[in-house]
């Protein structure tokens, strides 16, 4: 009995694993953290006009914004990446002529072009409710002191779709780092890539954990600071509804109030 | 061959692609009463008065939101066979290889269950206190309050936010194919990697991804609609 609770805990602590192979998950971290970086910005880029083109009254554009966006959300990240990257073997040749070959060749560069059309899409619903959320009369009264379209959006529209924007957006980001291990089947190594292999080298299961660590370290650090800014951004509101929580508080219910402030205001938005 | 012919002729892959559909559809249905299930009991434990019941909850939550679905996939497949075969070594017993499609489901639900647990929580809070007061009060046993006031309620309000759990499981499975499940990415792989076809396979993988989502998508609002006939 004593000698199995001994191969547990050796199982789960396995530090000379680390010494031997730890370089190697660093070393995957930062290809995990360059392909976050970058696809994560080139969509935010990517999805403020197809946000504008999904609320346009053209037609057309609505109609192309939308069907993008059902796209990219209604399959799986993992088949886009597969016919991105698979697909553009079967198109060597045409890709090789137009001078794209070296781009599609590397399963990272594929990876970054999956994961920034794939993440644009969800960041596009992500501002379309954002400005959605802003009530007109803030719009017609802005224009009604006549003030510039630029000075409405700088000064009106983005600080209140900003706010209400930054939730979801921490938590794309982290859907983001999520979907990344991804680029480890496509021959990636980065973190995932790197963990598998190791795991390949040494069979030892503990691996794993060492990379659920990881990835947890970095994802709830995001989602921490995303809940502090967010609280920090909104904290003009924020005063309001802790005064009324309050005095709600001091007149009913006896049990605390599990909810936080930030809670409370959620509910509201 | 032609793209039609491959597809749909005699020997076309289209069945196989079929058939691998209706196992990515299996898993995520088999994966629902399972994921939504446990994660309905970690709600409940979730809001029990015990600290360390509460933590144990919380922490299952974190873990399993904070890291790649892949990842959890293989923690919990490659964890499950290690311990069937720590165990059947230890009580001497022959090895046993675990089905794949019941790893895959029990690895899916893991992940289902620690993201449905959230919506169920905050779906708790969301039915008033007064309802549950108000059915003890009236001499109804803990266990009746909530199955006929509260649950009824819940499902309600949770609805929409299962549903995007299911649109998000319904994708996952397609992280099965990189086990040993025969599902819908699983046979385009193949049917590509015979026929150096993988535009055509996996465009057509995509194209029933996207049917099934459209479907569930439709199935969805009917149902919300459903729920909120007394209401509007």
């Amino acid at each position: 009995m004593l000698s199995a609770l001994q191969s547990v805990a050796g199982t789960v602590l396995n530090l000379g694993l680390l010494q031997e192979w730890g370089w190697r998950l660093v070393q995957g971290l930062i290809v995990t953290i360059q392909i976050v970086a970058i696809s994560c910005s080139l969509g935010f880029v990517l999805a403020y006009p197809i946000s504008l083109a999904r609320r346009s009254r053209n037609l057309v554009l609505s109609g192309a914004a939308r069907s993008y966006i059902a796209f990219f959300r209604g399959t799986p990240l993992l088949c886009q990446l597969y016919l991105i990257y698979y697909g553009a073997g079967e198109l060597r040749l045409f890709l090789t002529s137009a001078g794209l070959w070296w781009f599609f060749r590397e399963a990272f560069y594929c990876c970054i072009l999956a994961f920034t059309m794939n993440t644009a899409a969800y960041q596009a619903e992500i501002m379309r409710g954002a400005l959605n959320a802003i009530p007109k009369g803030e719009i017609e009264a802005a224009t009604a002191l006549g003030l510039s379209r630029y000075r409405i959006a700088r000064h009106i529209i983005w600080p209140q779709a900003l706010l209400v924007a930054l939730r979801p957006l921490g938590n794309e980001l982290i859907g983001i780092i999520k979907a990344s291990a991804l680029a480890a089947i496509v021959t990636v190594f980065d973190l995932m890539g790197q963990t598998r292999f190791i795991f390949a080298r040494t069979f030892d299961f503990t691996i794993y954990l060492y990379c659920a660590i990881l990835y947890l370290l970095i994802t709830e650090t995001i989602r921490r600071a995303s809940n502090r800014i967010e609280r920090r951004l909104a904290r003009h509101k924020l005063a309001g509804i802790i005064a009324a929580t309050e005095a709600a508080g001091a007149a009913a219910a006896p049990v605390p109030i599990r909810r936080s402030p930030a809670a409370l205001l959620r509910g509201r938005a | 061959m032609s793209a039609f012919s491959l597809l749909f002729g005699p020997d076309g892959w289209g069945p196989l692609l079929l058939q691998g559909a209706l196992v990515t559809a299996g898993l995520a249905l088999a994966t629902v009463p399972f994921g939504f299930g446990a994660g309905l009991l970690l709600a409940i434990m979730k809001l029990s008065p015990s600290r360390l019941l509460r933590a144990a909850c919380d922490a299952y939550t974190t873990f399993f939101r904070g890291i790649p679905d892949l990842l959890s996939l293989f923690i919990v497949y490659f964890g499950l066979q290690i311990l069937i075969d720590r165990t059947t070594h230890l009580f001497g017993l022959p090895k046993v290889d675990m089905d794949a499609f019941v790893a895959g489901v029990i690895a899916l639900a893991a992940v289902t269950a620690a993201y449905s647990s959230e919506v169920w929580v905050s779906s708790f809070n969301a039915v008033p206190r007064g309802q549950s007061e108000a059915a003890l009060s009236l001499g109804l046993h803990r266990r009746q309050v909530f199955r006929l006031v509260v649950l009824p309620q819940l499902a309600r309000v949770a609805l929409p936010g299962l549903g995007n759990i299911w649109t998000i499981l319904l994708k996952d499975t397609s992280l099965i194919s990189t086990l040993a499940v025969a599902d819908l990415l699983r046979r385009a792989s193949e049917a590509s990697r015979a026929t150096t076809r993988p535009l055509l396979f996996y465009g057509a993988a995509t194209a029933i991804y996207l049917v099934i989502s459209l479907i569930s998508g439709l199935g969805q609002s009917y149902l919300e609609r459903r729920v909120n006939r007394g209401y509007a």
